[in-house]
């Protein structure tokens, strides 16, 4: 490790309403991989975009390269040598890797872009990168691991000095996460200063130098990686310890009828012949790596996407499977099936309206007499359901874009409740949602197996799909991979599965 | 949290839009012996129904995010069609009215299966049938409808009763209830029917209605022929309180409707909207275009006035948007 080249002392933000940032220190030097680690809404990102100029600090210090800095833009945090890697890459799919690459410092010749220019030069980072890529190749054609290579190709060629690696390996398979650590690695030795955030504890180990823990906003501390182990960052992070108990054995009887059969169902790239059973009171997980083709089963499963074939049967009023013919969600969800999207805010709820809006938006029919919306039945539904699923909330008129993301998502519950439906499709159930908030989802979700409710659960958290699910199907790569029931199920065999299909 | 509930009347756009038309009214009537006339008011009230009228219907496409620019040539493409058919085919008036709406309903619902079933970008679809109803419009002759006391003269009569004859007649501008119970009624069809919830549903967020099982499609294209349905409407009241209808023209008057609606406070990216605020609105811009003569502005100004008052109406919406979002 060199001499620090980057610290950040004391470093305080707040929006309305919340501490982000309570007097966090940060220190990063030169030739280090500084892990930057903590749960969800822990503020890791947030001191990220103080550093980068995104958002402007209440108060505190940054010293980059020995003097007092406060970037303004990522632009000028860019052009002195601070660059982040974000974990969605911001790549415009439809130009080249090198139109990419020198987006908005394309080299000219007169007042012609200097394409030939741009692609040696792209090269040329390439092979000082040790990477294989055509820079003429369309971006959108890369595998989001060579996309996230060029992204680090980018940063750099803007002679970066500090590079951020927001979540790097999230979307990479196991492959790819080791040609992104030879990367790393190399940079290191170049004396560049990198901060990588990531929740995988096994990553930290092999890659970092140092690790600083960040909690509820505010700064924990900052261990040396190799005198330290994981339950020592672990306790950092949650400030307790806490073991999860994962399932031992399937909650569902013996005797459960299946209530859907899925059977070689294709549509496109992403889902090949995907077959399974779910039955009655079961949850069942899906685990995979993201981009395996979880999400995409469930929307072509649900009608939200086209599928090209497969057969689907549904357990109808007299106890035999059936088969329906889903090709639109009004099909789906008229046999009684319910998707809860992973990005609630795009796909399951209207934010800018009431809960009751929201909740009854699947059932209008009921809650209309004649022409006219019954809104007093409306409201007494909706307030049972806010009751029943103890949603916090001051009426039930309150916008959605008010409520907390576990709120949101018990809104997209009730609407399925209140529409009857037997089957719900959980993609991500706890994505975007703080620690208090998971157990109540958790709970719910398994309230609503137990009163006979199947659900298919897509998880992409490992403890997620070890304590709520009762049997697991694990995809890679559009295919499914595995089924393992939750007693013989562990960490290793379900990782293992989801990465079967990777040369 | 916050109540939302108890927000105060002064955040209420609608609000905001009466105390602007009282002030014009109150200025101008201060600076304008002219436009103290009952015949002023008058014939501001004749020229206030057609408009609202195509302002009432495009507030439904406006509010799912889209727009429909095929109202103004549409409105006077009906007029001539159905102008036409009384003229020279003796058509009864009644009937020739029925094909007024009909005719708009058709093209509202074109307008909906290219935007909603075939995915057109709505001012795309709507720039074409506008084109469309423009060049229809083109093929017919200026057409009179019948005038008062001439067979089918009556119609007038829905908008304005007249008592006695000549410049001292006495008019009662009766078409001012009937806008008003309609503005009245397509409100609590907002607000009150599974179309309206689904309208303002589709507006905030299609993609999630979708998957909650709505057929999206289906109300998709019915928002286009309200609009449309309007537009025929509209086309009546036209044809009742001018002389001659001429081809050709209709073009621009949609954008009188637009703006007006977006001044009575529907959201620029839909999801929110109210029909009663389209009504002051459309009056925000019926002032301005013909009021400002009255005080020695020329007719220039209102194009620059009205863009002004638009785009603090837009600011608006979005100041507010960007206070819930931090909130």
């Amino acid at each position: 490790m060199g001499e620090v080249i980057l610290t950040m002392k004391e470093i305080d933000k707040s929006f309305p309403g919340v501490h982000a940032l309570d007097h966090v220190n940060f220190e990063v030097r030169r030739g280090e991989v500084h892990a930057l680690m903590g749960e969800n809404g822990a503020g890791k990102s947030t001191l990220m975009k103080v550093l980068t100029g995104i958002y402007k600090k209440d108060s505190g210090t940054i010293i980059y390269e020995g003097k007092e800095t406060e970037f303004s833009s990522t632009r000028e945090a860019q052009d002195a040598g601070v660059v982040i890697v974000h974990q969605e890459l911001n790549m415009v799919g439809d130009l080249t890797v090198a139109q990419n690459i020198f987006i908005g410092r394309e080299p000219k010749k007169g007042i012609r872009i200097d394409d030939k220019k741009m692609i040696e030069d792209s090269k040329a980072l390439f092979e000082e990168l040790n990477i294989d890529i055509n820079p003429k190749e369309k971006m959108s054609n890369l595998t989001v691991g060579k996309q996230q290579m060029c992204e680090i190709a980018k940063a750099i060629s803007h002679k970066a000095k500090v590079i951020i690696f927001d979540e790097p390996s999230a979307a990479l398979t196991e492959k790819e996460i080791a040609d992104l650590f030879v990367i790393i690695r190399d940079l290191r030795e170049k004396g560049l200063g990198i901060v990588y955030i990531s929740h995988r504890m096994d990553e930290i180990k092999v890659i970092t130098d140092r690790v600083t823990v960040m909690r509820d906003g505010g700064y924990v501390g900052t261990l040396i990686t190799k005198d330290s182990t994981k339950e020592d960052i672990i306790n950092m992070m949650v400030g307790r310890v806490i073991y999860e108990d994962p399932k031992t054995h399937s909650m569902v009887a013996p005797d459960a009828p299946v209530v859907l059969k899925v059977e070689n169902l294709n549509a496109g790239k992403m889902v090949q012949d995907v077959s399974f059973e779910l039955r009655k009171g079961e949850i069942l997980g899906f685990s995979g790596l993201m981009g395996a083709g979880r999400t995409e089963t469930a929307r072509a499963l649900f009608g939200a996407d086209p599928k090209q074939s497969g057969k689907i049967s549904i357990m109808g009023k007299d106890g035999q499977l059936h088969e329906v013919h889903i090709n639109t969600p009004q099909d789906a969800v008229k046999a009684g099936i319910g998707y809860l999207s992973e990005d609630r805010r795009r796909y399951g709820v209207v934010v800018q309206k009431s809960i009751t809006e929201n909740s009854t938006l699947a059932t209008m029919e009921e809650f209309t007499s004649g022409l006219f919306i019954n809104k007093a039945k409306e409201k007494k539904v909706t307030q049972k359901y806010i009751e029943e699923l103890a949603t916090k909330t001051p009426n039930a008129e309150q916008l959605v874009v008010n409520l907390s993301g576990g709120n949101q998502q018990k809104v997209v519950i009730a609407k399925w409740l209140i529409r009857d439906c037997d089957i719900l499709i959980f993609d991500e159930p706890t994505r975007g949602i703080d620690v208090g908030a998971k157990n109540e989802i958790y709970k719910l979700m398994s309230k609503l197996a137990a009163e006979g409710k199947s659900i298919i659960m897509i998880s992409s958290e490992m403890t997620e799909v070890l304590r709520m699910s009762d049997r697991v199907i694990v995809m890679c790569e559009g295919k499914k991979t595995g089924e393992i029931d939750i007693s013989e199920a562990t960490q290793e065999n379900i990782m293992d599965k989801a990465t079967r299909n990777i040369d | 949290m916050t109540n939302k509930k108890k927000k105060s009347l002064l955040s209420d756009q609608r609000f905001i839009v009466l105390l602007v038309i009282i002030a014009l009214v109150i200025v101008y009537s201060i600076f304008s012996k002219e436009f103290r006339k009952y015949t002023t008011i008058l014939s501001m009230l004749d020229f206030s129904y057609y408009n609202t009228l195509l302002a009432i219907g495009v507030t439904f496409p406006l509010i799912t995010a889209g727009v429909d620019l095929s109202i103004g040539t549409g409105m006077i493409c009906y007029a001539l069609i159905g102008g036409t058919l009384v003229r020279n085919y003796n058509c009864p008036i009644v009937l020739a009215m029925l094909i007024c709406v009909a005719v708009g309903m058709i093209i509202g619902l074109l307008n909906g299966i290219l935007i909603g079933v075939m995915d057109l970008a709505p001012f795309l679809a709507t720039l074409c049938t506008c084109m469309i109803t423009r060049g229809i419009g083109s093929l017919f002759s200026a057409t009179p409808w019948p005038t008062n006391g001439q067979p089918g003269g009556w119609f007038h009569s829905i908008f304005k009763l007249t008592f006695g004859s000549g410049r001292s007649a006495l008019r009662l501008p009766i078409g001012f209830v009937f806008v008003v119970l309609l503005v009245l009624l397509m409100e609590f069809v907002l607000n009150h029917t599974k179309f309206g919830r689904y309208t303002i549903a589709i507006g905030s967020n299609k993609e999630a209605t979708r998957l909650s099982g709505i057929n999206v499609k289906f109300y998709h294209v019915m928002v286009y022929v309200v609009s449309g349905l309007f537009a025929g409407l509209a086309a009546i009241a036209y044809a009742a309180v001018t002389p001659t209808v001429q081809p050709g023209t209709g073009a621009g008057l949609e954008l009188d409707a637009i703006g007006g609606v977006f001044v009575g406070g529907v959201s620029a990216t839909g999801g929110y909207g109210s029909v009663i605020g389209s009504l002051a609105g459309i009056f925000v811009i019926m002032l301005l275009k013909t009021g400002l003569p009255y005080i020695g502005l020329s007719a220039n100004w209102q194009q620059i006035i009205t863009g002004l008052v638009l785009i603090g109406a837009v600011l608006i919406d979005i100041l507010k948007r960007k206070r819930a979002v931090v909130a």
